[in-house]
Formats: C-alpha cells, sequence, structure tokens
C-alpha cells in the first residue's frame, strides 16, 4: 500500500500551509522588516533621483523591489528552520518509516514558502502602491511580478532545505540569514547598476545574481515590459530553485540513510 | 515468495553489530529471534546499544556488519517492505507541535496510503482507542507527555502493521499513563497478534509487560529468557540489612559475607546473596545478634531482573547508563 507522489505532496503541502499559517512569528517579521526598511530607504535615499541617468523621478518605486528579495530571504530561514526543527525532533524519521518519497518530502515543504510568498508580493505591492509607487507594467504586470516574486521565494526556500538537511541545526540554519543579506547588499539594492561608481562595488554587483532579480522586478514596476530583464530574473531564479533542489535531493540521501 | 517469517511476523537478527566514527561499537554482534505475538522486552540502561538496535531494525540505520530480517524481509536488501510491515514509535514522541491530533492521523494514514473515507475512520478509531478522541482537535504543543507518547502510538499503529517497535515508549510518563499504555500494548498483542519489540530500562515494565527480555549491555545481549526463567537463573534471595550505628557497617559486612555474595545494591546498608536461599535467614539474624550489632532494617528480596542484570553484568541497572552515540558519524556508507 503506497500513495501517489501527488498525495504525498499534496499532504506534506498541507501540513506545510498550516504551520506557516499558524507561526505569526513566520509571517509578521516577513512583512514588517522589509517594509520598514522600504520607508528608511525611501526617505533617506529620495535625492538620489536627480543623479543623471536615474531611470525613475520616484525613488519609492526604485526601492520597492528591494522588500520582495528581503522577504524571500525570509523563506531560507522559514523553510530551513522548519525542516531543521524536524530533524532535531525525531519527525523527519517518522516520515521516512512511511512510504514518503523524498521528492514528495522537499517539494511539500516548499508550499509553505509558496503561500508566504503569496502574502509577502501582495503587502508590498499593496502598500508601494498606496504610498504613491508606480507599476509601469499595469494590472498584468502585477500578476508577473506576482510570479516572479514567489518563484524566487522559493527558489530562496530550497537554498534553506539544503541547509537544514545539511546542517541538521535551526541555528545554523538561522546563522545563514545574515549572509545572504550580504548578498543583498552588495547588489545595486539602492542605486542602478550603471550608477555604481565604484570598481569593486560595480564588478561585485554586476556577478551578483541579485542584482539581475532585482532588476527584473524594477522592469515591471519602471519600465513597463522588458522581456530581456524579466527572462534573466525568472531564469536565475529557475537556476536558483533547480540547483537548490538538486542540493537539497543529495543532502536528503545523506541525511536518510534509511534502507 | 513467501517465507516463514513473513507469515509469522517475527524479528531474527544475526550478530548485528553497528559501528560509529569516533565512537564505540554501540552494537556488537547481537542475535535475537522474536516469535509473531510474542512482546519482547530489550532491557538495558541509558547508551547499551537499545536505540541503535532498534534504528536498524528499523531500517533507519544500516548495520555496519551481520544480518536482520524483520516481518520476513532483509533490513538492508528490502527496506520499504520492512517499512510496510511495521510501525515504530521511537525514543521521544516525534510530534509537530502546531498540528493536531487529527491532523496527525491524516497525515501519517496518507502517507501510509489509506483511502480518503478509511483516513478519517482510522484516524478517529485510533484516536479513540489510545483515549485521546476528546483532544482530538487540539494542537499536540498542548498535550501532556502522556498524551503525547499515546498519540505516537495511535500513528505507529495507522497503517495496521504487524511488528510495533516502542523504543522507550514510557520514559517520563506518570504511573497513570504507563499503565494505560502498558495495557494498550498488552491489548495488540494478545487480541490483534502483532509482535511487540518493546525497549525499556524499566524493570518493572520488562517484568510486567514482556513474554521474553534480552538484557543488554555495552552492546552485548548478555542474557536472555522470561523473566520468570532469569530469575530462576539467579535462584538465590538477597538479603538486605541496615546498621542502626553507621559505624557497624563494616562489621556487618563481615558477618553477612559468611552467609553469601555481596550484591551491592543497598546505599546505606550490606546486601548479600543468600547461598542458602530465604532459610539462612534466621541464622543472618541470630549471627548479627550475637556480634551485637544493632539493626535498623531488615528484609529479603525475591530475585529480580536487577539482581540477573548485575550478575551478568556485576553493575547495578540503576544508574549504569551513560549516553547513547547518537551523533556519532558511521564509520561505513549506507549500504546500497
Amino acid at each position: 500500500m503506497s500513495s501517489s507522489l501527488g498525495n504525498q505532496i499534496g499532504q506534506l503541502a498541507r501540513r506545510s500551509v498550516l504551520r506557516t499559517l499558524r507561526q505569526p512569528a513566520q509571517i509578521v517579521p516577513a512583512l514588517v522588516f522589509p517594509l520598514f526598511l522600504l520607508a528608511v530607504n525611501t526617505g533617506g535615499l529620495k535625492d538620489a533621483t536627480s543623479l543623471p541617468g536615474f531611470p525613475t523621478d520616484s525613488y519609492l518605486t526604485f526601492i520597492l523591489a528591494v522588500p520582495f528579495i528581503q522577504g524571500a530571504l525570509f523563506s531560507v530561514m522559514n523553510s530551513g528552520t522548519d525542516l531543521a526543527r524536524d530533524i532535531e525532533t525525531g519527525f523527519l524519521n517518522r516520515l521516512a518509516l512511511t512510504p514518503l518519497r523524498g521528492a514528495a518530502l522537499l517539494s511539500g515543504l516548499l508550499a509553505g514558502a509558496f503561500v508566504l510568498g503569496v502574502i509577502q508580493a501582495i503587502v508590498y505591492l499593496a502598500v508601494g502602491l498606496i504610498a504613491g509607487a508606480e507599476l509601469a507594467a499595469g494590472p498584468a504586470g502585477a500578476l508577473v511580478l506576482l510570479l516572479l516574486s514567489v518563484t524566487i521565494t522559493v527558489a530562496f526556500g530550497t537554498i534553506g532545505l539544503f541547509a537544514a538537511l545539511r546542517f541538521g541545526s535551526g541555528e545554523a540554519v538561522q546563522g545563514l540569514f545574515p549572509v545572504f543579506f550580504v548578498f543583498l547588499f552588495l547588489s545595486a539594492m539602492t542605486l542602478p547598476l550603471d550608477l555604481l561608481t565604484t570598481d569593486w562595488f560595480h564588478t561585485i554587483a554586476s556577478v551578483n545574481p541579485v542584482t539581475y532579480l532585482l532588476e527584473a522586478i524594477r522592469s515591471l514596476l519602471i519600465e513597463g515590459w522588458n522581456l530581456g530583464d524579466l527572462a534573466l530574473g525568472f531564469g536565475i531564479a529557475a537556476a536558483i530553485g533547480t540547483l537548490g533542489m538538486l542540493a537539497a535531493g543529495s543532502a536528503l540521501k545523506t541525511r536518510l540513510v534509511r534502507t | 515468495m513467501t517465507t516463514d517469517t513473513q507469515r509469522s511476523g517475527g524479528i531474527e537478527a544475526e550478530s548485528l553489530v553497528r559501528e560509529f566514527k569516533n565512537g564505540p561499537r554501540a552494537v556488537d554482534g547481537i542475535s535475537l529471534e522474536v516469535p509473531q505475538g510474542e512482546i519482547y522486552g530489550f532491557l538495558g540502561p541509558n547508551g547499551a546499544g537499545k536505540s541503535t538496535t532498534v534504528l536498524m531494525l528499523t531500517t533507519l540505520l544500516p548495520p555496519t556488519a551481520g544480518t536482520a530480517r524483520v516481518g520476513g524481509y532483509d533490513v538492508v536488501e528490502q527496506g520499504p517492505q520492512v517499512r510496510a510491515a511495521i510501525g515504530a514509535a521511537l525514543q521521544e514522541a516525534a510530534l509537530d507541535p502546531l498540528l493536531t491530533g487529527r491532523e496527525h492521523m491524516r497525515l501519517q494514514t496518507a502517507l501510509h496510503g489509506l483511502g480518503k473515507a478509511e483516513r478519517e475512520s482510522r484516524g478517529n478509531e485510533l484516536l479513540k482507542r489510545v483515549g485521546l478522541d476528546y483532544a482530538a482537535d487540539r494542537k499536540v504543543g498542548g498535550y501532556s507527555g502522556g498524551m503525547k507518547r499515546r498519540l505516537d502510538l495511535a500513528l505507529a499503529l495507522a497503517h495496521r502493521p504487524r511488528i510495533l517497535f516502542l523504543d522507550e515508549p514510557t520514559t517520563g510518563l506518570d504511573i497513570q499513563s504507563r499503565t494505560a499504555l502498558w495495557e494498550e500494548v498488552a491489548r495488540l498483542a494478545a487480541e490483534d497478534g502483532v509482535t511487540v519489540f518493546l525497549t525499556t530500562q524499566y524493570l518493572e515494565e520488562a517484568d510486567a509487560l514482556a513474554n521474553r527480555v534480552g538484557i543488554i549491555d555495552h552492546g552485548r545481549l548478555v542474557a536472555e529468557g522470561t523473566p520468570a526463567e532469569l530469575k530462576a537463573e539467579i535462584g538465590r534471595p538477597t538479603v538486605e540489612a541496615v546498621p542502626r550505628e553507621e559505624g557497624d557497617r563494616e562489621r556487618m559486612t563481615a558477618v553477612l559475607g559468611r552467609f553469601g555474595q555481596g550484591s551491592g545494591s543497598s546505599p546505606r546498608g550490606v546486601a548479600v546473596r543468600l547461598d542458602g536461599g530465604e532459610s539462612q535467614l534466621a541464622e543472618v539474624v541470630r549471627a548479627l545478634d550475637s556480634e551485637g550489632i544493632a539493626i535498623e532494617r531488615l528484609q529479603l528480596h525475591a530475585p529480580s531482573l536487577d539482581d540477573v542484570f548485575l550478575a551478568k553484568t556485576g553493575r547495578s541497572l540503576e544508574g549504569a547508563g551513560e549516553a547513547e552515540p547518537a551523533d556519532a558519524e558511521p564509520e561505513a556508507a549506507a549500504p546500497a
């Protein structure tokens, strides 16, 4: 007697979503912290729009891309600590004693990140638009922005799963959080890539994938439809997600030595 | 092909070994056989190798050497078939504090492939059987230790396994919860023919529940038999005397030493296993009296499983444990 892969994913996804929705401590910081930084950055850096070549008159519109990435970074921690807790409490062993497939476990666990990603994207966009940001791509662009944001969130979630399976400890996963924030700060977060004049910073930002995730989101907010930027953003998110899943799958095999 | 052990739903292990990197040989050549419907008590202190043995028999840890068949299936070569045949409640109830009891049952029954209608009925039946139907819709984070253990047992039974592994199921439970769990385990074996492999560090648990007991120490099986057989092997009762004056303890040791071998299990007094059995008790009292040693307390103990453990290992089971090397790295890679 064995359940189908779809059923297994569905059951674990249901658990993951329930867990996420029952932990306000996972949802609230992922909403409040990026919005707080949005307010600080908008207030402090608004004069940057007067720089020659700055792509918009509204710094709020420019910086609104950042909360989507910051929020996605929270999914590294949330999905990772959830799985690490399952390892620490022995719940993973309980699951391992069922006919559960590894792919179902990983996919199901990302469902919580997916739901959190949807909530975050809707809230960030709504707050941004209410505060006066523009969305050049219009209503259809909002849907694409939602899809891109969720894709990035889930992709980052796979890194959390890998870290949990590799280290087996919630503390270790949480320790990664600041490291990922460094990636954000070393990207074209506060200024467009072309306006980063410091050589070393420009070099790092130009090879930092986070820059292109930000630019894909910004293209919808500022330009409208820039298919090149969007393709690059979706492509990088998909690549991160694929690599993350492969690494997590490998770590799961090591972690679960069931015969 | 259906083998005898598949039909019998039993457990067989032959020279089972588990070595850890940077650690001792946690299980060192254990051989045992548990027929269908038997409750087998695996008794030993912390760190003796009980949990490691269970992890190997439940396919969660590959053995370094040796073989084992559970329900007729090889634990290394036929892991999925073994897992389908067994239920397990491992050490520490592994539950999700954010889910309700009913949600746990739904997840477990669904992952085991039960149909939607059967999931609900099986879940309700088991929750009722373990006395948790009233708390089924409460989050497990608010359950007591006993409730968690009972839910753990219900989850282990979700897919009607023929063999049940319970790893220290009553550790930390109060007497009432412990007794309730014992009754359910005994019922499962007697009425449903479920084979139960129960690890415990509680002597009374093994004594009350197990048809046969295996005593494990430092990864080795040092004794095996029914509790009655094991006690009969020891045969002689122990007399324990506590002197009224602490200073008389040495003289009391000398006097009692004439009647048998010291058992070392009395913290304030002297305990000796009587060579001549309980009929020597009167002589013991007379000897102490003639030496002028005043007695505060004198007790005659029938042989217990602790005496068996003491006789086999030279140590008392109480306080004999040390942490099992659960975090040690496996020395060998998992077999394919």
